[in-house]
């Protein structure tokens, strides 16, 4: 009984406190499709800080914004030297790993996020990789692999002070998607910090999608891996007659 | 222009691969060989995952090989007894490929797999062509030398059973050698990607003893063959078969084709074989390079392969 009362007593003193700054945001895209010349794209995501009172504390607002593509289970694999050529030798698991992950700031990570925020929420690169300790002793190195590989291919992105903040009010800032995209639903975050503590979250999902030939293609060589197999073999030898029928029709 | 392959799910440029496809089809059509073995490598260089090069390079094979046996079939060059028999071992040695390639892509030891048949065969054929040609250029300019010494070395083959009479090649062999050839070019053929012609044929000549002028013509059908079993299987068991990657490479390839064939009647033999030899040579080092040299990055991304 007091517990409850003493956390409804919290509650009462927290909300009016969480409640007095909210944002809210849009991104310029509903959805990504991706096309046979997909290359590749851009999305902007814009918003506000709604206020009801005055901005408390002298600590400044500042904005996260973070674009999450579906987890994926991975293997990440090291060379050793074995017999005078580099072989993969040993594997870690990754349990699960964002296939894209984008973080953008509007001044650096350490400063605008607390590391009680970060284990809560899962905001920083390595924190949103969720590996668990395997047989592998260097767990860390393997992750780290991960990390660098991937953000080597612009798949991880930490873009501090890349979120143009205006009056404490708007903001902006945009993410380059790359070319090679897994499909799923992607995730955007926007949170709303002060003094390392977060004050307000908003979300929304992005799909991403194949559209068009891509899709058809793609659904039958999953669905339908027999007759895609033999469509592919079709195309071949009709692309291989039809060369030699052409070629000799020029030659005469 | 930037085009999204859907099954390799990369963006490359299509000129690139049009190019590339024109490239080995000139290649290919100026010596007479599949282009497999070159086409493979240059599509990990570009930074298609080995799985889907293999899978889809068998694809564009089976369009190459057509085209160019039909050329053979009108002019009766083309041993179907024979053929058909190498086609019923290279279907085995297929099927035990693919079966290979999906066990080591789990392991993750399947780039290496590829990496050293490539090595290790590329190295082999390229040394022996380099030498032979080199040996018939030194026989053309010096007379005295001529008359090349006739080896029919194939002793013990001779006494294997099950004798068959192959008419067109005008041979009576066991159909043992000729089966087992078959299962060996098959499984390099699902396992590296390529049609294998570079292995059947000198193995054709020198092992079953045919005649040169049918050889080229009965490689390449029972490579249509192999090969499309190779595609089905690695479109079933490993959806890697990238249709508009293929698609890309056929086209370039079957116009290059065309232009190195009429390269090809310009120069001769010799040459041609000797630079098709160093060219196999440049293959083999490029490759062996990536597995002797301490690579920039130790560690690589394999994607745990999700149950289908």
């Amino acid at each position: 009984m007091r517990a409850l009362l003493a956390s409804l007593l919290l509650l009462l003193l927290a909300a009016p406190d969480a409640r007095a700054e909210r944002v809210v945001a849009g991104l310029s895209q509903e959805a990504i499709s991706i096309t046979t010349n997909f290359d590749g794209s851009e999305i902007l995501i814009f918003g506000a800080v709604r206020r009801e009172a005055p901005p408390p504390g002298q600590e400044p607002l500042q904005v996260i914004v973070t674009v999450q593509g579906p987890p994926r289970p991975v293997t990440v694999r090291r060379k050793d030297r074995r017999f005078g050529i580099w072989v993969n030798t040993e594997a870690a698991e990754v349990d699960a790993a964002p296939t894209f992950y984008a973080v953008s700031t509007s001044a650096a990570l350490e400063d605008v996020l607390s590391d009680t925020a970060d284990l809560r929420l899962r905001v920083s690169i390595p924190r949103a990789i969720r590996a668990v300790d395997t047989a592998v002793t260097d767990q860390r190195a393997f992750t780290d692999a991960l990390i660098r590989i991937r953000s080597d291919g612009a798949l991880y992105q930490l873009n501090e002070g890349a979120v143009t903040f205006r009056q404490q009010t708007l903001f902006d800032t945009s993410i380059r998607l790359p070319a090679n995209l897994v499909e799923g639903d992607y995730r955007a975050r926007i949170l709303l910090t002060r003094g390392g503590e977060v004050v307000d979250v908003f979300e929304q999902t992005l799909p991403v999608r194949k559209v068009g030939l891509e899709r058809i293609i793609y659904t039958l060589a999953h669905e339908r891996p027999l007759i895609y197999g033999i469509l592919s073999l079709v195309i071949a030898i009709v692309a291989g007659w039809g060369a030699s029928a052409i070629f000799r029709y020029i030659r005469t | 222009m930037q085009i999204y392959l859907p099954i390799a799910e990369v963006s490359v440029n299509a000129f690139l691969l049009l190019g590339l496809g024109g490239l080995v089809g000139v290649l290919s059509g100026m010596f007479g060989v599949g282009g497999g073995f070159l086409m493979t490598p240059l599509l990990f260089f570009i930074g298609i995952p080995p799985a889907v090069a293999v899978a889809t390079e068998a694809n564009q094979i089976v369009a190459s090989s057509f085209s160019g046996v039909l050329a053979h079939l009108r002019r009766k060059t083309v041993d179907l007894k024979m053929g058909t028999v190498l086609m019923l071992g290279g279907l085995v040695g297929a099927a035990a490929g693919v079966q290979v390639f999906a066990l080591l892509t789990e392991l993750g030891q399947v780039d290496l797999l590829v990496r050293l048949c490539y090595v290790v065969f590329l190295g082999i054929i390229g040394m022996l062509m380099f030498f032979e040609s080199l040996r018939a250029i030194r026989r053309a300019r010096s007379p005295d030398a001529a008359l090349p010494p006739k080896r029919r070395g194939r002793g013990w083959l001779q006494k294997l059973p099950f004798k068959m009479r192959f008419r067109t090649s005008g041979l009576y062999i066991s159909v043992i050698p000729p089966l087992a050839v078959g299962v060996f070019v098959g499984l390099l053929a699902a396992i590296m990607g390529v049609g294998g012609g570079f292995i059947m044929v000198p193995a054709m000549i020198y092992l079953l003893g045919m005649p040169t002028k049918v050889v080229v013509g009965t490689s390449l059908f029972q490579i249509i063959f192999v090969t499309g079993f190779a595609t089905l299987m690695h479109a079933v068991t490993n959806y890697t078969v990238d249709m508009v990657l293929a698609v890309l490479l056929l086209i370039g390839g079957v116009i290059g084709a065309q232009i190195g064939t009429r390269i090809g009647v310009k120069m001769k033999a010799e040459q041609l074989r000797i630079l098709l030899a160093l060219m196999v040579l440049a293959v083999c080092g490029r490759l062996a390079l990536d597995l002797l040299l301490e690579p920039a990055e130790l560690y690589s991304i394999g994607t745990a392969r999700a149950g289908h």
